[in-house]
């Protein structure tokens, strides 16, 4: 079960690539529902059967794979934009740093003091990779959607490390990790919704206008 | 169900029910859309709770043992326990009583009707003061009592910026906001260090702490600081007179009443850690106290805003408090248990005595500008003919806070000089008999002010011509201040049972002393004391019924008050609150910078010309606002890190995120 685990984390990596890689939105958001629904399925591979896990699974599959995503693309349409014009990075400069940084991160957690059962896992790794990748995703991007997708990335390399802790982490903490995305997700879609309304662009570098002088 | 019922009449059970019903008696208003019952129904819930929690509190104080409960918070630092000692009772009474008092007066003071906008957050954020205060005696972990302080300071400040349409509130919202901060950020210190010192959040216990060690004198150092910002000592007390001065007048009482003595509570409770105070902590204390009670009266005098004056009283009083407190700790230092007892004796029945007298006064200055629709007492006057009852509970509230017989004020101050002469005796700390000329010189003082006060305010005739419209206050105005006036009047006519209520608390701060009981000279002196404030009650009462009496039967004319015989008097030719304080004011100057405008006036029929004056708030105006600018300037080239460009706020906190990483390696 671990080999299956740690192919499926490969994926989640591969799937930081595609929203690295790509300037069209809806498929940018696409892959990070299905980095979402994976994300869902893998506490059942690497912890023992419970209807705690149950509940976790479906919640998480649910939250992360259908709702967000539904919600992201119904602003890409009422926005109508299709694709990232133009970033502040180019593609191929972000999708090299992303290289690097998952690079660094397999380097970073080889040197991390770890318990021996954790030692072997990909977990802290790509936990880490997938984490930057969402910070990459913000600093690059300029449309508002764009940076909620970092957001849900960066989120989600959180949420691999909780893995690791999943038996012990109490429902308290699960509710507020998932609360969290979702009022960060609303939070972002409030901010689309007056940035496009107040500059009619979703460009979010026009920002700067609400500076205090 | 034996046990259910066994449970709800733990009176500390009760105190901590009450607490929370209170906190939660706003909400309701807050979904009723009509204007109205929501206030009413929170006022009446308010009330409820405070009959039930005042007898439970009363109760534990009597009990003379500490009740505690666990909270289960399920946070990392430690055990989060309530716990209601005699000290917290004891605090807990004006916390009930002020703010029942003061919810039942904004019925009739910010009516819903008329204030349909901000009535609903006014009612919630009240109960949410009130009961984050109650709350906050009972804590005994420090973060959750950061927390509840927290609670406290945004709660008070969202009273506080009710009127915020107003510039002048604005600005007085901003500098409490950052001098309570200032505040929380020493407390943050002391916490901390007191967690160093005992390995837990959790409080240390009475007497448990070493005052010897470098890292105690901090501590003591933080908490003055941070408590003594919210209580208002010198010089941190620069948001107090314009916070009092701009929030609507019931809130101004509960802060003024309650508020400020959650600071002292934080002091007392801290020196109840250590039990070898060094003799410099009690010389600093009372260093501060009395500057605070001398310089505050002295800024009371020079007001002409009746609010501002009464905050200031408020400086003045919180200045006698810490002044007993200092006192007292000059005692433990000294091993004088008399001078302890009577310094803590003091210091408690102030704060209990200052929170019923200002709570009247600052009701009753409600009332006042309900009725003139200003705070300025320059154009306020004659105000006693129109609203006669709130001028007599008025003048009650003035008379107890000048310390005049035979009101509460009097019994408090008294217990202070007691313990000033007692030294008079000793062998040591003899120089401490030079407070007492001090002392007299700021009851002086505070009767010019309040003489100035009462008298432009209630006295005289009207200087405004809109004075017509004024009129007596309702019986929701009227109901909680006659409800002081006789406590204040009680306590003054039997000293020996408000030393019942303070006896428990001192035990508590001093356990090994032994101290319960007032030594018996004192007792036959409390005695006499009692029994001339009832003499002279009984004249003051047999003298103004000969008056009425000789009234009635008497033919009367009404002319101009102060009219000195002349024809035409007019309003104007009355001496002014302004000019009446005039002369004390310019004993002062250099402290207190009190700008005349005056007009210069030429030949035999000058033209018309004005005079105005401008009371200065000293330490604000001339310290620490260039303070502030100069740090402005300096920071300016950080302004440029905040730029408004997200992606690299964003990358801020990722390049803060690479560079641990790559040090963690």
């Amino acid at each position: 079960m671990i080999s299956l685990a740690d192919q499926f984390l490969v994926l989640v990596l591969l799937i930081n690539f595609i929203s690295l890689g790509t300037s069209r939105l809806i498929f940018s958001i696409r892959a990070v529902a299905v980095q979402g629904v994976i994300l869902g399925i893998l506490p059942g591979l690497i912890h023992p059967f419970s209807w705690h896990l149950v509940a976790i699974t479906l919640v998480i599959v649910t939250v992360k794979g259908f709702v967000i995503p539904q919600l992201l693309g119904r602003a890409v349409r009422s926005a109508e934009i299709k694709r990232e014009a133009e970033p502040f990075l180019g593609y191929v400069p972000t999708l090299l740093l992303g290289a690097l940084f998952t690079a660094l991160s397999f380097g970073f957690a080889g040197r991390l003091p770890m318990l021996p059962e954790h030692q072997n896992y990909m977990f802290v790794p790509a936990s880490i990779a997938t984490l930057m990748s969402g910070f990459l995703i913000l600093t690059t991007r300029r449309k508002a959607i764009s940076q909620v997708i970092g957001y849900l990335v960066l989120e989600n390399g959180i949420f691999i490390f909780g893995l690791l802790l999943a038996e012990a982490m109490p429902v308290m903490v699960e509710a507020g990790a998932l609360l969290d995305l979702l009022v960060g997700t609303f939070v972002m879609g409030i901010v689309i919704n007056q940035i496009s309304r107040e500059f009619s662009s979703l460009d979010t570098s026009l920002l700067t206008s609400l500076k205090e002088e | 169900m034996h046990f259910v019922l066994q449970g709800a009449f733990d009176p500390a059970l009760v105190a901590i029910g009450a607490a929370l019903v209170i906190g939660l008696a706003g909400i309701p208003g807050l979904f009723i859309r009509q204007p109205g019952p929501g206030q009413i129904l929170s006022a009446v819930v308010t009330v409820l709770s405070a009959t039930a929690g005042v007898p439970a509190v009363l109760q534990l104080l009597f009990s003379k043992t500490s009740t505690t409960y666990m909270l289960q918070w399920g946070l990392p630092f430690g055990l989060c326990e309530l716990v209601i000692d005699p000290l917290s009772a004891f605090f807990l009474i004006p916390v009930f009583l002020v703010t029942a008092a003061g919810s039942i007066f904004a019925i009739g003071y910010w009516p819903a009707a008329e204030h349909s906008t901000n009535e609903r957050g006014l009612t919630f954020f009240y109960g949410l003061l009130a009961s984050s205060m109650a709350i906050l005696l009972m804590a005994r972990n420090g973060v959750f009592f950061i927390m509840v302080w927290e609670v406290m300071a945004l709660s008070s400040y969202f009273l506080l910026v009710t009127e915020h349409e107003k510039a002048e509130v604005r600005r007085a919202g901003i500098v409490y906001l950052i001098a309570t901060h200032f505040g929380t950020a020493a407390l943050l210190v002391y916490f901390s260090l007191l967690a160093a010192q005992t390995g837990s959040f959790q409080l240390p216990v009475a007497g448990s702490l070493s005052a010897i060690s470098p890292s105690a004198t901090i501590v003591a150092l933080a908490a003055i600081i941070g408590f003594g910002a919210k209580a208002g000592i010198m010089p941190l007390h620069v948001w107090l007179p314009s916070a009092h001065a701009n929030a609507p007048s019931h809130v101004s009482a509960v802060m003024s009443g309650v508020m400020l003595k959650m600071g002292l509570y934080g002091i007392f409770r801290t020196l109840t850690y250590f039990h070898d105070p060094p003799l410099l902590w009690g010389g600093i204390l009372t260093l501060c106290g009395i500057t605070s009670a001398l310089l505050g009266i002295a800024f009371a005098v020079a007001q002409r805003d009746l609010k501002r004056l009464l905050a200031c009283s408020s400086i003045e009083n919180i200045g006698i408090i810490t002044t007993c407190l200092g006192v007292a700790l000059l005692g433990v230092s000294s091993h004088n248990n008399t001078l302890i007892y009577l310094g803590m004796a003091g210091a408690l029945l102030h704060v209990l005595n200052h929170s019923f007298f200002k709570t009247l006064l600052f009701l009753g200055s409600g009332a006042v500008i309900h009725a003139a629709g200003t705070r300025e007492m320059n154009l306020m006057g004659g105000l006693g003919k129109s609203m006669p009852r709130v001028a007599l509970l008025f003048l009650v509230g003035a008379v107890a806070i000048c310390g005049i017989p035979p009101l509460n004020g009097f019994i408090s101050e008294f217990i202070l000089y007691l313990g000033l002469f007692l030294q008079l005796k000793a062998d040591s700390l003899i120089y401490l008999v030079f407070l007492a000329p001090v002392l007299a010189l700021v009851g002086g003082l505070a009767v010019i002010a309040f003489t100035k006060l009462y008298g432009s305010v209630f006295l005289g005739t009207p200087r405004c011509p809109d004075a017509v419209t004024h009129h007596e206050a309702g019986m929701t105005m009227q109901m909680p201040m006659i409800f002081f006036a006789v406590l204040c009047l009680f306590i003054g006519i039997a000293p020996q049972l408000a030393l019942h209520l303070v006896s428990p608390a001192i035990a508590v701060c001093y356990p090994l002393l032994q101290l319960t009981e007032l030594p018996a000279e004192y007792g036959v002196i409390l005695g006499k004391i009692s029994l001339s404030g009832v003499l002279l009650l009984s004249a003051v009462v047999i003298v103004s019924l000969f008056w009425r009496w000789r009234l009635g039967r008497a033919p009367v004319t009404s002319a101009t008050t102060w009219g000195c015989g002349y024809q035409r008097g007019t309003a104007r030719m009355q001496y002014g609150a302004s000019s009446f304080s005039e002369l004390a004011v310019s004993v002062f100057t250099g402290i207190i910078r009190q700008r005349i405008d005056r007009p210069v006036v030429n030949g035999l029929f000058p033209g018309t010309a004005r005079c105005s004056d401008h009371p200065s708030e000293t330490i604000l105006e001339r310290i620490i606002e260039p303070l502030f600018t100069m740090i402005g300037i300096s920071f300016a080239f950080l302004r440029r890190l905040q730029h408004g460009l997200v992606h690299v706020y964003m990358m801020y906190i990722f390049a803060t995120l690479f560079i641990l990483m790559l040090w963690a390696n």
